[in-house]
C-alpha cells in the first residue's frame, strides 16, 4: 500500500505542495485526486464533485482540471504548436494556442518538433497542455525534477502566473526551497503517511529556532575527545542536536552565542574542525528533524 | 471541424506515421521492391530459347546451322572441355555430337535438356529427310491473370494491408502506453473511441497510398489488371484493413512495452505469412490443414482480392471470404476493448 490514512484540504486559489522524499506516496497521492487511480477506501472530492458518481461528473471535473504527469513523454515528431492543439481539441472551453504558449513563454519553439525541446522547454510544454483547458485547479506532480536552476525559476513563474490569475495548484516536489518559495501550504509525506503539515514558516517555527549550524570533526583529531550530543545540547542557545553520518547538525536559536560556545568547546577538547557552516533553518530541516533521514538519500 | 478532437487524433495519427521515414519504406516501398524482384525473378518466359551444344568437329557448322534455324533452339560450337564445361553448368542443355550416328549427351532429369533434345531431334531428322506423315497447324494462347506476378500482386496487397493494419495500430498504441501518453490522454476529457476511432480513420486515409502505389505499380511494369470492379477491389481492402486493425489493437490492447508488443504482432503474423497463400498456393498444404488454413483472415482476404482482380468476381460470390475477414475485425475488436489498458 503506497499512502494510508491521508488527510488533506487545499483551499481555493491556494498553492498547496506535497512534500517528500522518493517512494513517499507523493505521486499516489495526487493520482488519486486527479481520479487516474482508485482509492481502496475513503473520500475524495475535487470541486466539490466526485470521480465515483458516473461518467457525465468524471467528465465535467476533467473540464475543470489541468494535470502533468510526472513521467509523460509527449510525441516528439509533433510540433509544440501541434501538441498544444491536440490538447485544447479535448476541452470544450480552452485558451488559445497563442495565449498559452505565451503564458508558458514557448512563443519561439511554436513550430519545433518536441524532440529537439530542451527538459525545461518539454516541461514547459507539459504544463502548457495542462493550462490549455483554463483549469481551476491544476495538478503538477514534480514539474521540476531534474530541470537546471534557471529551467526551474522559468517554471516557478509560470505558475506564479496561472496563480496571479486566480487559480489553484497542487504540487509535489522534493525539493524543500521550491515548496518554500511556491506554497502557501505543505504536507510533508514519508512512508505514505502526512508527517506534518502547515504552512511552511509555521513549520520551520516547530523546530523551536530558526538557525542550523552544521560542523564535523577532522580525523584523527581525537574521536575520544568529541562532545557527546548531552554536552552539546548543554550550549547556549542550543535547541536540538542531531547526528548525521558524516555532521552533526545542532538547531539554534542565536548562531552568535551557540558558535562560540561551540568553539570554546572544542578547543578545551583539542578536537579539530574540518567544517562549520550555518544557514536559516529549511523544510529541509523539518524534514530531517521528523524522521533522522536526509531527504534526498531517504 | 478542424478543432474537432477525433480530426486533432486523427491528424496526430497521421503526422506521427508519415514523418516517420522507416514507417514510409516498410509500408509503401518495400511491397513494391518485393513485387518488383519477384516479378522479375519469375516472369513467364516460357521454355524460351533453349541453348544447344555442337561438338567441334567434321560437320559440326552444319548440324550447328540446322540447330540455329530451328524454332526455339540456338546453337554453339565448342570443343569438349568446354562444352563438358558448359552442359554441366546448365548453361547449354545439350551437347550433339555429330557424325553417322548423332550423339545427344544430357541429364534427362532436367525438364529443358529433356525439351532440347526432342527439338534437336525433330530438326536434324527432318534435315535428313524426315517427312512428317500427318500435317498439323498450331495455335498458341496466351491466358491473362495467369502468370505469377498476377497471383502475387494481390496476396502482396493482401499481406501489406495485414502489416500495415498491425503494426500501424498496435505499435502506436504500446508506444503510447509505454510513454506515458495514454495515461495522459485518460487525464483530459478525450473520449476513448475518439482516440480508437482515429487509428481507423487514419488507416483509411493510407490505405488508399498503399492500394494505389501497388495495384498502380503492378499495371504500369507487369499490365497486371483488374478483371473485376475497382469498387470491389476497394471495398476488399477497406474491409481487410479494418480487421486487421481490430487485430492490431487486440495484440496491442494489454502489451506494456514494445518487445511484447513485437513478439506477440509476428507470433500472429508468422503463421499468415507462410500459410495464407501470399507467394504461393496453400493448396500445396496437407488437406487436414486446410480448414485452418481457410479459417485465417489472411487467407480469406487473398482468396477474395484474387477472385475479384483474376477472375472477375462480383462481392456477391465472396460471401464466405468477406465473412471470414469481418468476423475476426469484430471479433477482435469487441475483445480488444473489453480487455484494453487505458494506462
Amino acid at each position: 500500500m503506497a499512502v494510508a490514512g491521508l488527510d488533506l484540504t487545499v483551499e481555493t486559489r491556494e498553492c498547496f505542495g506535497l512534500l517528500g522524499p522518493n517512494g513517499a506516496g507523493k505521486t499516489t497521492t495526487i493520482e488519486i485526486l486527479e481520479g487516474l487511480t482508485a482509492p481502496d477506501a475513503g473520500d475524495v472530492e475535487v470541486l466539490g464533485m466526485r470521480w465515483t458518481r458516473g461518467a457525465g461528473e468524471a467528465r465535467a471535473l476533467r473540464e475543470r482540471l489541468g494535470i502533468q504527469l510526472q513521467d509523460t513523454q509527449l510525441a516528439d515528431k509533433l510540433t509544440v504548436e501541434e501538441t498544444v492543439r491536440l490538447f485544447r481539441s479535448f476541452y470544450r472551453s480552452a485558451h488559445s494556442v497563442d495565449e498559452v504558449l505565451a503564458l508558458v513563454e514557448l512563443e519561439e519553439k511554436r513550430t519545433s518538433w518536441v524532440g529537439k525541446l530542451s527538459g525545461g522547454q518539454k516541461q514547459r510544454l507539459a504544463v502548457a497542455c495542462a493550462l490549455v483547458s483554463r483549469p481551476d485547479l491544476l495538478f503538477l506532480d514534480e514539474p521540476t525534477t531534474g530541470l537546471d536552476p534557471q529551467s526551474r525559476r522559468q517554471l516557478w513563474d509560470v505558475i506564479g502566473r496561472f496563480r496571479a490569475a486566480g487559480g489553484t495548484v497542487l504540487l509535489t516536489t522534493h525539493y524543500m526551497e521550491e515548496a518554500e518559495r511556491l506554497c502557501d501550504r505543505v504536507a510533508i509525506m514519508d512512508h505514505g503517511k502526512t508527517i506534518a503539515s502547515g504552512t511552511p514558516r509555521s513549520l520551520i517555527a516547530s523546530l523551536g529556532a530558526e538557525h542550523v549550524v552544521e560542523f564535523a570533526l577532522a580525523d584523527g583529531s581525537g574521536r575520544a575527545g568529541a562532545p557527546g550530543p548531552e554536552e552539546l545540547a548543554a550550549l547556549p542557545g542550543v535547541r536540538a542536536v542531531r547526528p548525521a553520518v558524516d555532521r552533526i547538525a545542532l538547531t539554534v536559536e542565536e548562531v552568535h552565542r551557540a558558535v562560540p560556545a561551540l568553539l570554546a568547546l572544542l578547543e578545551r577538547r583539542g578536537a579539530e574542525l574540518s567544517l562549520l557552516a550555518t544557514h536559516h533553518a529549511t523544510l529541509e530541516d523539518v524534514f530531517v528533524s521528523l524522521t533522522g533521514r536526509q531527504l534526498r538519500d531517504a | 471541424m478542424r478543432d474537432h478532437p477525433l480530426v486533432q487524433l486523427t491528424l496526430t495519427r497521421m503526422r506521427e506515421f508519415y514523418r516517420e521515414p522507416e514507417a514510409i519504406f516498410w509500408v509503401f516501398g518495400f511491397p513494391i521492391v518485393l513485387a518488383f524482384a519477384l516479378g522479375i525473378a519469375f516472369r513467364n518466359r516460357g521454355p524460351g530459347e533453349l541453348r544447344v551444344a555442337v561438338l567441334r568437329g567434321s560437320d559440326d557448322s552444319a548440324v550447328a546451322a540446322t540447330l540455329g534455324h530451328a524454332p526455339g533452339l540456338s546453337s554453339v560450337v565448342l570443343d569438349s572441355t568446354q562444352a563438358r564445361l558448359q552442359l554441366r553448368t546448365g548453361r547449354v542443355a545439350l551437347l550433339v555430337v555429330p557424325g553417322e550416328t548423332v550423339v545427344y549427351r544430357f541429364d534427362s532429369t532436367r525438364t529443358e535438356s529433356r525439351l532440347a533434345r526432342l527439338e534437336a531431334d525433330e530438326a536434324l531428322q527432318r534435315a535428313r529427310g524426315r517427312v512428317d506423315p500427318a500435317p498439323v497447324t498450331e495455335e498458341r494462347v496466351t491466358e491473362p491473370g495467369s502468370r505469377y506476378i498476377d497471383f502475387l500482386i494481390p496476396g502482396l496487397l493482401g499481406m501489406n494491408l495485414m502489416g500495415s493494419g498491425l503494426w500501424g495500430v498496435g505499435f502506436s498504441v504500446v508506444q503510447a502506453r509505454t510513454k506515458k501518453l495514454l495515461k495522459r490522454f485518460m487525464a483530459t476529457p478525450m473520449r476513448r473511441s475518439h482516440y480508437l476511432l482515429a487509428f481507423i480513420l487514419s488507416r483509411l486515409v493510407f490505405l488508399f497510398v498503399e492500394v494505389a502505389a501497388l495495384v498502380g505499380f503492378g499495371w504500369v511494369m507487369f499490365h497486371v489488371g483488374v478483371r473485376g470492379s475497382v469498387a470491389a477491389v476497394g471495398a476488399i481492402t477497406v474491409l481487410g484493413a479494418l480487421s486487421f486493425a481490430g487485430l492490431g489493437m487486440l495484440v496491442a490492447s494489454r502489451a506494456r512495452t514494445i518487445e511484447a508488443v513485437s513478439g506477440l504482432m509476428n507470433l500472429v503474423m508468422l503463421p499468415m505469412w507462410i500459410l495464407s497463400g501470399t507467394f504461393f498456393s496453400y493448396a500445396r498444404f496437407p488437406d487436414a490443414m486446410q480448414p485452418f488454413v481457410k479459417a485465417l483472415p489472411l487467407t480469406a482476404l487473398n482468396d477474395a482480392l484474387r477472385a475479384v482482380m483474376i477472375d472477375g468476381s462480383s462481392l456477391a460470390q465472396l460471401g464466405t471470404s468477406l465473412g471470414i475477414v469481418a468476423a475476426w475485425g469484430l471479433v477482435s475488436f469487441g475483445v480488444a476493448l473489453r480487455i484494453f489498458r487505458w494506462r
